[in-house]
């Protein structure tokens, strides 16, 4: 007989939440809610054999399981942020019951409302920007070619490509930062990830930006006129969203540390 | 890179893409970075699994000039 924990997903203000009903969660368990203090805490049972600590722990090193349980995550986040303001929760946060997660709710009500409203009305929306690497100089056309030692002319010529990977570099990333203060003026809120690797993001330029803005729900056509005019200028810029504002609800409900 | 202009404004205009075409490492950034986070006796997966939640994100992250010399902080969000 295999014990059961709470997987917790997402929280809400119970008003206008939507029915979890038909909704599945990672390993296919169907979501319930948990109701208290006015909030909404959509959750789903899973066997401690994979969601336990010790097993999790193993499981988190298997990206094929990462990814079902990331897509079964945001699926669940997905569809209540398409209803209401929503706090997503940190990929797999598992409590020992249904019980626990109705105190959460109680307990730090304040924390949560206040994150709640942060979001509301809002969505967030990512961009990143590439900038082309500079891989090889041109052949040289000096005069020097020929007379000069071939291992000092590859010297040269290793040193200037190295200088041109770091102006090209330096330039990017200036220009990023430009990209970034624009987006930023018309979000509430920004922040950025880390630049994703180039065998994951499948583009081998750099990215010299993985930005993600909260934009109030009606200046999200500004927004992206904003990004638009922004676009030709040397960077290739990928937009995605809207997402549930994953980016900004990072607060640490520290239950242990909260006893006034 | 007309056709790139196109499918971002197209992308806005239709709003959330469905979760299959989400990719992968887009949304573990977020899901590995933000959110709430729960931490207390009550919670089961916490401490280590922190750890390896961490290095996961090591593995979708590129280590880049500007990566090795950002301190943690340029990574918070920033409100107005």
């Amino acid at each position: 007989m295999t014990e059961i924990g709470t997987y917790v997903y997402a929280i809400a203000r119970d008003a206008d939440s939507p029915d979890p009903s038909g909704l599945e969660g990672v390993a296919g368990a169907p979501v319930r809610t948990v109701e208290q203090a006015g909030l909404v805490a959509y959750v789903s049972a899973v066997p401690l054999d994979q969601f336990g600590e010790e097993p999790l722990r193993r499981s988190l090193e298997n990206l094929d399981w990462v990814a079902d349980t990331a897509r079964a995550h945001h699926h669940v986040v997905e569809t209540v942020s398409e209803a209401v303001a929503t706090a997503p929760v940190r990929l797999v946060t598992v409590y020992t019951g249904e019980e626990q997660v109705g105190a959460l709710l109680e307990r730090r009500h304040d924390a949560i409302a206040e994150v709640l409203s942060r979001v509301a009305g809002r969505s967030e929306w990512g961009v990143k920007a590439y900038a082309e690497q500079v891989l090889s100089p041109p052949p040289s056309s000096g005069d020097d070619q020929g007379t000069e030692n071939p291992g000092t002319a590859y010297l040269k010529r290793r040193q200037a490509n190295l200088r041109d990977r770091n102006d090209a570099w330096r330039h990017a990333v200036g220009e990023a930062e430009r990209v970034n203060a624009a987006l930023a003026a018309v979000a509430v809120a920004s922040r950025r990830h880390r630049p994703q690797d180039p065998e994951l993001s499948g583009r081998e330029e750099w990215m010299v930006l993985n930005g993600a803005y909260l934009v109030d729900d009606d200046r999200a056509d500004e927004f992206a006129t904003t990004l638009d005019a922004l676009r030709g200028q040397g960077l290739d810029l990928e937009l995605t969203g809207p997402w549930a504002p994953y980016s900004f609800t990072d607060i640490d409900l520290n239950e242990a540390s909260d006893e006034l | 890179m007309s056709s790139e202009v196109s499918r971002g404004a197209e992308l806005a205009r239709r709003g959330r893409l469905p979760p299959e075409r989400v990719a992968l490492v887009d949304l573990l950034d977020r899901l590995l970075a933000g959110g709430v986070v729960v931490t207390g006796d009550l919670v089961l997966s916490i401490a280590d699994i922190d750890l390896v939640r961490i290095s996961l994100r090591v593995l979708i992250t590129s280590v880049t000039e500007s990566t090795k010399i950002e301190p943690e902080s340029f990574y918070e969000p920033v409100w107005k």
